[in-house]
């Protein structure tokens, strides 16, 4: 019964967005006021529908309903109740309905928050989420629906969820991922309103900019989430593998950041507006090739669901209309955008479309290893694999100009910039960042690298840089502390965005150029040192779990004589769906952290081991979550929340409309 | 020219040369890093109608079925080697140092990467297994005809036809 009312919600709730796709666009044609307003009311009605639908089906899995298919499927009796909710998006037809409640989340705020829009842009914007919103209804009921019944066969017990989706990383990481792939249709529903209202300003680009950095937090603190899930849980102690579902999420985040960037070109300048508008839709469009990669089965990896070939045409129209659709809307309007504004060769503008080049080009590559293989093959050249060497390699590369202009940009003024200005400041930040980026491993590390040097280099080049531009900013002040305050939230927000980037960096080259990994054969009671830690194998114990049974492997740390911690590493065999898990022991800290994870037994009641010993390996997600503290720092800015300051310059399109 | 021309010239053509750039280190990246796909048979006998062979020391990838009762641990015990075949005649060994993914199995499908050390033998820098029981690597599910992946909705039903209740 009640995922009935499950589904028939979902019907209404697709009602409601063919609704709000017509409506609201044929009261704009007609000057209808009312129908403008219907927008909002029908997307709170989109909303409701969608969430009463994704709590009758998070009910079905809570009470272990398996006559709904899908619950029958991911989910089981024995699991802990904590991740049958997990188990609602884990499976294919629950994630599109989290993606679809998160979607009609976003329109919902989007209503709620979007008073001070004339109506008739709000209208728009509101109906191309709609438009979003019928594809993806019709998908759900048409392929892949969340409350398909088994009956008459109704199974005694559920398949259980996939072991490697048990684990406390997983009930968040899917949901904060979709927000920001979703959240990039905000961005995209403003550009496409404002190409159909054939006004693209700068009270557009202000509008959008909290939304799209909205999205991009997300989108960040999403991909970080996972990559650390990817290193505890696979227990190959690897944080990033370049798998097609990690690239899938990272496209989109590439794009998010040159449009980011390039909406505050457009909103402080009025220059760039097309390449926005271009931006925009590219990012949005990178969100849902990325569904339609990991969702169609295209692709094989990790993450890989189920492949229905009906399932793969439908989104791969979809894609084609969404992407086909907005930018032939831009090819017709894009021709009456001008820009106006001038500036010179040294300028903050040409820094931030160098910045742009670069994201575009870091995206085409990623689009490319993604897919070459895949076309590869279906030209018949047979199959290829591009990994880890190649993306390293170019990432590599394009990381070096990135970061120079990622420190340099901040310095240098809108329009034109005098080299001789910033010169001192330049130098100086550079001098700095050469000098400790060798003293650094030379002093602490036992061999110099020269990646090492250069990652630490380019990492401290953006920390000076960005000291070197506070200082710029309050030199002429006298009271030092209320003029760092006077910068305000979106310039704090810039240089912690900046930082954040850094910090990534250093854990990154820390990790790549340092790490240790060991393979050991270890019986009860034999010891392994590395680094200066002893790792003590103690015992092996059996462990029975709620639905699993496991070895626990007892390891003890210590460093010069010392304790330093017992860790814990185990095989686990999870019952329903025989599989094999393994468990990750880990020792965190600030600088290092240790890593170790039990394997298979040689005989003999030895067992091998593999330690890795990974200098700053936090400092990756840290650096991401600084990033996104940018994020929230700069949308926290009050100009966004300005009264109707800008309303009239939108407002003469609605011919005087009132709001 | 003016100087507005002037610019806009210089900034297209620093976008272009930038541009440029990129597309020689992408496609140099591309020259080193692709690496090709065999099937055990493929190694031995040749690949598609020009018979091309691999060299030793070549990087590649293979994929193939894990002989059951091949496995076996040599020197340490952490180096292990196991023999692939597919539907053809040939069969060759890999070897892996190391912890074997989770989900390696014999019988199973496997894919590994590595460096050719003999015209049958491959010593693997990365071993990959089935990562739950719908992955299939798409090469191997063609290269190996007859093994048809089933999803596991259909499975599902294939297992309560037969009432079995094993899942393998």
């Amino acid at each position: 019964m009640i995922a009935e009312i499950g589904h028939f919600s979902l019907v209404i709730a697709c009602a409601f967005s063919l609704l709000l796709t017509v409506v609201p666009l044929t009261g704009v044609a007609r000057s209808h006021g009312g129908q403008m307003a219907m927008a909002r009311p029908l997307t709170y009605g989109m909303f409701l529908f969608t969430l009463i639908s994704f709590i009758a089906l998070c009910w079905g899995f809570l009470v272990s309903d398996f006559s709904i298919l899908n619950v029958a499927q991911n989910s089981n009796t024995q699991l802990p109740a904590i991740y049958k909710l997990t188990a609602v998006w884990g499976s294919h037809e629950g994630s599109f309905l989290l993606w679809m409640l998160i979607q009609a989340g976003w329109a919902a705020a989007l209503a709620l928050f979007s008073k001070r829009l004339p109506l008739v842009f709000a209208a728009r914007v509101l109906a191309v989420m709609g438009m979003i919103g019928v594809g993806f209804y019709f998908f759900m009921l048409l392929t892949s629906n969340p409350f398909d019944r088994t009956i008459p066969m109704i199974p005694v017990d559920g398949h259980d969820l996939n072991p490697l989706l048990q684990d406390p990383g997983m009930i968040i990481h899917p949901p904060l991922l979709y927000m920001g792939y979703v959240g990039f249709s905000v961005a995209f529903a403003f550009a496409i309103a404002a190409l159909l209202g054939g006004r693209l300003d700068a009270s557009w680009a202000r509008w959008s900019r909290p939304w799209t950095i909205a999205a991009w937090i997300f989108l960040t603190v999403g991909i970080a989430l996972g990559s650390w899930w990817a290193y505890y849980e696979l227990g190959w102690g690897g944080w990033w593998f370049w798998d097609p579902v990690e690239n899938a999420s990272f496209m989109p985040w590439l794009a998010g950041t040159a449009l980011m960037h390039s909406l505050a070109v457009s909103e402080k300048r009025g220059s760039f507006k097309s390449w926005t508008v271009l931006l925009a839709i590219a990012a949005f469009s990178l969100s849902l090739l990325g569904t339609f990669l990991v969702r169609s089965g295209v692709l094989v990896s990790v993450h890989a669901f189920a492949t229905d070939p009906a399932r793969g045409t439908f989104l791969l129209g979809f894609l084609g209309v969404v992407i086909g659709g907005s930018l032939l809307l831009y090819a017709l309007r894009a021709s009456k955008v001008v820009s106006y504004s001038r500036y010179e060769l040294f300028s903050r503008e040409v820094m931030l479309l160098g910045n742009n080049v670069l994201l575009v080009v870091a995206t085409m590559v990623v689009l490319l290893g993604t897919l070459l293989p895949l076309v590869h093959q279906e030209l018949g050249l047979g199959s290829i694999s591009i990994g880890e060497p190649f993306f390293d390699q170019v990432f590599m590369w394009l990381t070096i100009p990135f970061a120079l202009m990622v420190g340099l940009g901040p310095l240098v003024r809108w329009r034109r910039q005098k080299w001789a200005d910033i010169q001192k400041s330049v130098l100086l930040a550079f001098t700095l960042a050469v000098l400790l980026g060798w003293a650094l491993p030379a002093i602490f590390a036992e061999r110099v690298s020269g990646l090492a040097v250069l990652g630490l280099l380019l990492a401290l080049w953006i920390v000076f840089a960005s000291v070197a531009e506070i200082k710029m900013r309050i030199a002429q002040r006298d009271n030092i502390l209320s003029s760092l305050v006077k910068l305000g939230p979106s310039h704090w927000g810039m240089v912690l965005g900046h930082l954040g980037f850094a910090v990534t960096l250093i854990g990154i080259t820390m990790v790549q150029n340092y790490e240790v990994e060991r393979d050991v054969r270890l019986s009860p009671g034999q010891s392994y040192s590395e680094h200066g830690y002893t790792f003590h194998f103690e015992e092996l114990r059996a462990i029975e779990g709620p639905n699993y049974h496991s070895d626990k492997a007892v390891i003890h740390i210590t460093r010069n004589e010392r304790d330093v911690e017992t860790l814990f590493t185990e095989k686990r065999f999870y019952n329903v769906r025989r599989q094999v898990m393994t468990q990750t022991g880990l020792q965190v800290g600030f600088f290092r952290d240790l890593y170790i994870a039990l394997g298979d037994e040689l005989g003999d009641g030895s067992y091998a081991f593999r330690i890795h010993y990974k200098p700053f390996v936090r400092w990756i997600w840290a650096g991401a979550l600084i990033m996104a503290l940018g994020g929230a720092l700069s949308i926290s800015d009050k100009r966004y929340r300005l009264k109707r300051q800008s309303a009239r310059v939108m407002g003469q399109t609605s011919k005087g409309t009132p709001l | 020219m003016n100087p507005r021309r002037k610019r806009r010239l210089t900034m297209v053509s620093i976008i272009l040369v930038t541009l440029a750039a990129a597309t020689g280190l992408v496609l140099y990246a591309l020259s080193q890093n692709i690496d090709l796909f065999y099937t055990p048979t493929e190694l031995v006998e040749g690949k598609g109608a020009a018979q091309v062979k691999p060299e030793v020391g070549q990087r590649l990838r293979v994929g193939g079925l894990v002989v059951p009762g091949s496995v076996e641990r040599i020197d340490d015990g952490l180096t292990i080697a196991f023999d692939l075949i597919d539907e053809g005649p040939a069969q060759i060994t890999v070897e892996y140092t190391g912890i074997l993914p989770d989900l390696f199995r014999e019988g199973q499908g496997i894919v590994a990467q590595g460096e050719l050390i003999s015209s049958t033998r491959i010593r693997a820098s990365e071993v990959l297994a089935k990562h739950d029981e719908e992955y299939m690597p798409p090469e191997l599910a063609k290269a190996l005809k007859g093994i048809e992946h089933v999803p596991p909705a259909n499975q599902q039903q294939e297992e309560s036809d037969n009432g079995s209740g094993g899942y393998e």
